[in-house]
């Protein structure tokens, strides 16, 4: 009997893992002399089955995760204990006002100097220790690469992450010469700081480097939605054994390709797609970062820039002109 | 497909529906949101507004029909009546007609012992007749001499009191947290704390004391593209930024407007391609500045303690106080014209503008009409009386 295809499914519209192979568990290979064991047996979860491999552990913490773990507590503990504090040790309020409260650094006045606690000493305590902690992890990610006998391509993307971090919240403050410049660690604070800093300087939709990495988190979402479509489209034909498919190309992958090929006249490898979706996730924030730190170390004003080198066209007047009051003297 | 009804696919999508419209409905602001164009096209420079709440601010913000004219012949209230120190210039008949629309726009439920001594009208005795006369002064000033902010519309009491004693929308300066003292712990920075002055955001909460009593500048943008160039190096912090940005969203939310209604989405700052709105807002927050640091201050003393804030400071005026919510106040009603005596400020009547018993009684009458008629330089004036109390 033929099989039933209906031309749309719900099936393949789904979040869920359509099929959940379950092998016997497993630790993994053996690890190099010098590293930590494992922690954790090994066990089956079906619902996390549904979302990726329902495998759960062991896992490898080791000297850096360790480390890095106790700092990020530390800085977690930290801002919370700020925020709780800061509606004057109600729980209540510290969950009704989760997302207003924050960490602020220290205001203008204090520069580069160490202010006390309360005035954003704090901030910078958890600024260490939360960088120290982000710093610790990109080496676990680095060296767990490299003792698996993996390239270290993870690392470098997150590497690109950090470096946005590290310009919004340590190298910009240290150019502009003053901590204040920095991001508060909070949910609305940190939004309204970009909304600040674009206000601040001429509206950042003018800075090329904002546009550049706009680009680049669009492209990654179009490349992600491409790649991913392409790839449950042929998962019929054994798509989804992408690596294989880069030395032994089967009619999964001959046929995803005749598709691009066909609908926009040329088309990705299974090699060069995840080339293209690496770079464009990598440069989001590595040109982001760039932008950042030209805005206020170098350029004040993003509009006037776009307009004196003709980024942008002007726009035709449409309203009387106005002057603005205050040349024109006192009030009223 | 059917195997497990919780995690059968089809009751998936419904249970994501249903937490879908949840969220939504956490918004608040249910659909429709009409958008009307205000500049030119693909610029962003848009209005939205929902009719179903603007149908409810239309019917809340209604101007009470004016009372009849009365006949400005016959005796002057002056001459009739003692100590009646700014609208004596009125006829007994225009005065009693001024007393009952006061007491029907401010205290209609306290009827006219609110601010008078029911067995001596002319006693000074209550603070609140010394506050309604200043205030009266206060919109007098207002209409002759800040045009450029109400234009031939103009103010009446009613604007801001809406038959409320005090108006519902006054600011103080907000209270401090319980453990500030000493504590090394949670500094608010002055902002980070849902508040409804800055439209539930998290910006600073009281960006009335830097701009709306003391002039803190306003303005962050440069006119430079690049730093250190120009003959003004701008130095303003992102901090000031958030202030500014503070200001705004009160305007913003005390309108009932985008920010698109003053400013070209483009470029903030710029007031050639700007709509013509700005300029009376700009005139509006000198406007507000010059109200609280020649009228409100001054009657800091008196005003008894439970009408002041926790910092012991006077109940002051900000946008929302007049706007309430609508783009022009009331509708744009022009109320006022039917109270000529509040449209200009009195003549001096001889000896009559020498009042207030009050212990801010220097204050008071080193600002009366002849003094304010000085307007330029109002906030100098205001300064050299009273010391605006400093932020923190």
């Amino acid at each position: 009997m033929a099989q039933f295809k209906p031309l749309f499914s719900l099936e393949n519209q789904n979040l869920l893992t359509a099929v959940q192979p379950v092998g016997p568990l497993h630790d993994g290979p053996a690890l190099p002399r010098g590293d930590w064991q494992r922690s954790g047996k090994p066990f089956l979860f079906h619902l996390l089955g549904r979302l990726g491999n329902a495998q759960i552990g062991p896992i490898y913490l080791g000297g850096l995760g360790v480390a890095s773990l106790l700092f990020g507590t530390l800085a977690f503990n930290i801002i919370g204990f700020n925020m709780l504090a800061s509606v004057d040790w109600s729980p209540l309020q510290l969950i009704r006002q989760l997302f207003w409260l924050a960490l602020e650094p220290p205001p203008p006045s204090y520069g580069l100097s160490i202010p006390p606690l309360a005035q954003g000493g704090w901030w910078l305590v958890v600024g260490f220790m939360l960088t120290t902690s982000l710093i610790l992890w990109w080496a676990r990610t680095y060296r767990r690469a490299r003792q698996l006998g993996l390239g270290t391509h993870v690392a470098w993307a997150y590497a690109a992450a950090i470096w946005l971090y590290l310009v919004c919240g340590f190298f910009r403050p240290i150019m502009m010469g003053s901590w204040s410049e920095a991001v508060p660690f909070g949910i609305f604070p940190h939004l309204d700081w970009v909304s600040a800093i674009s206000l601040r300087y001429g509206n950042l939709f003018y800075n090329p480097f904002h546009a550049l990495s706009i680009v680049f988190l669009y492209g990654s979402v179009l490349l992600f939605a491409m790649h991913g479509a392409t790839i449950l489209a042929v998962g019929r034909y054994g798509g989804e054994r992408e690596i294989e498919q880069i030395v032994d190309r089967g009619t999964a992958s001959e046929r995803a390709g005749l598709f691009w090929r066909w609908t926009m006249g040329f088309n990705a490898s299974m090699e060069s797609i995840h080339r293209w979706a690496w770079w464009f996730a990598v440069l989001c924030p590595l040109v982001g970062g760039i932008g950042i730190l030209l805005t206020g170390p170098v350029v004040d004003n993003w509009y006037l820039w776009s307009m004196k080198h003709h980024v942008v066209p002007a726009y035709p007047q449409v309203y009387p002109i106005s002057i603005d009051p205050a040349l024109l003297g006192g009030t009223p | 497909m059917s195997r497990c009804t919780i995690f059968n696919l089809r009751a998936l999508q419904v249970w994501a529906a249903g937490l879908a419209l949840v969220a939504l409905a956490g918004c608040g602001e249910r659909p429709p949101i009409e958008s009307k164009q205000l500049g030119y096209r693909g610029t962003g420079m848009e209005q939205n507004v929902n009719p179903r709440l603007e149908a409810v601010k239309l019917a809340a913000n209604q101007a009470p029909v004016a009372a009849e004219e009365a006949s400005a012949d016959g005796p002057k209230a002056a001459q009739v009546y003692q100590n009646v120190q700014v609208l004596g210039h009125l006829s007994v008949a225009q005065f009693s007609r001024h007393m009952a629309a006061i007491t029907q726009w401010v205290s209609p439920q306290e009827g006219c012992n609110y601010c008078h001594n029911g067995e001596n009208f002319a006693d000074d005795g209550k603070y609140t007749k010394i506050v309604a006369r200043r205030m009266i002064q206060m919109t007098q000033h207002i209409n002759q001499d800040w045009t450029k902010h109400v234009a031939a519309t103009g103010v009446t009491c009613y604007t801001c009191h809406r038959g409320n004693p005090v108006p519902a929308n006054v600011w103080y300066k907000p209270a401090d947290r319980k453990y500030t003292e000493n504590s090394i712990m949670g500094d608010l920075a002055g902002q980070n704390y849902a508040s409804k002055s800055v439209g539930l955001s998290s910006l600073p909460f009281d960006p009335f004391t830097p701009y709306l009593l003391e002039d803190k500048p306003i303005r962050v943008n440069g006119d430079e593209a690049l730093k250190f160039t120009g003959a003004a190096n701008n130095n303003k912090s992102t901090k000031q930024a958030e202030h500014t940005y503070a200001l705004m969203m009160h305007m913003s939310q005390g309108l009932g407007v985008n920010c698109t209604t003053c400013h070209n989405t483009r470029n903030w700052q710029e007031w050639t391609n700007a709509p013509p709105q700005r300029v009376t807002a700009w005139y509006g927050i000198r406007m507000a500045r010059d109200l609280n640091n020649a009228y409100m201050v001054p009657l800091t003393e008196t005003f008894p303690t439970n009408r002041k804030g926790v910092h012991g400071d006077v109940a002051k005026v900000n946008c929302l106080t007049c706007h309430q919510g609508v783009q022009k106040p009331l509708y744009g009603a022009a109320m006022a014209k039917a109270y000529p005596e509040l449209l200009t400020v009195s003549p001096v009547a001889g000896a009559a503008s020498a009042p207030a018993p009050a212990p801010a009684a220097s204050a008071v009458t080193a600002l009366t009409p002849a003094t304010t008629a000085a307007a330029a330089g109002n906030a100098a004036v205001a300064a050299a009386v009273t010391k605006p109390v400093a932020l923190k």
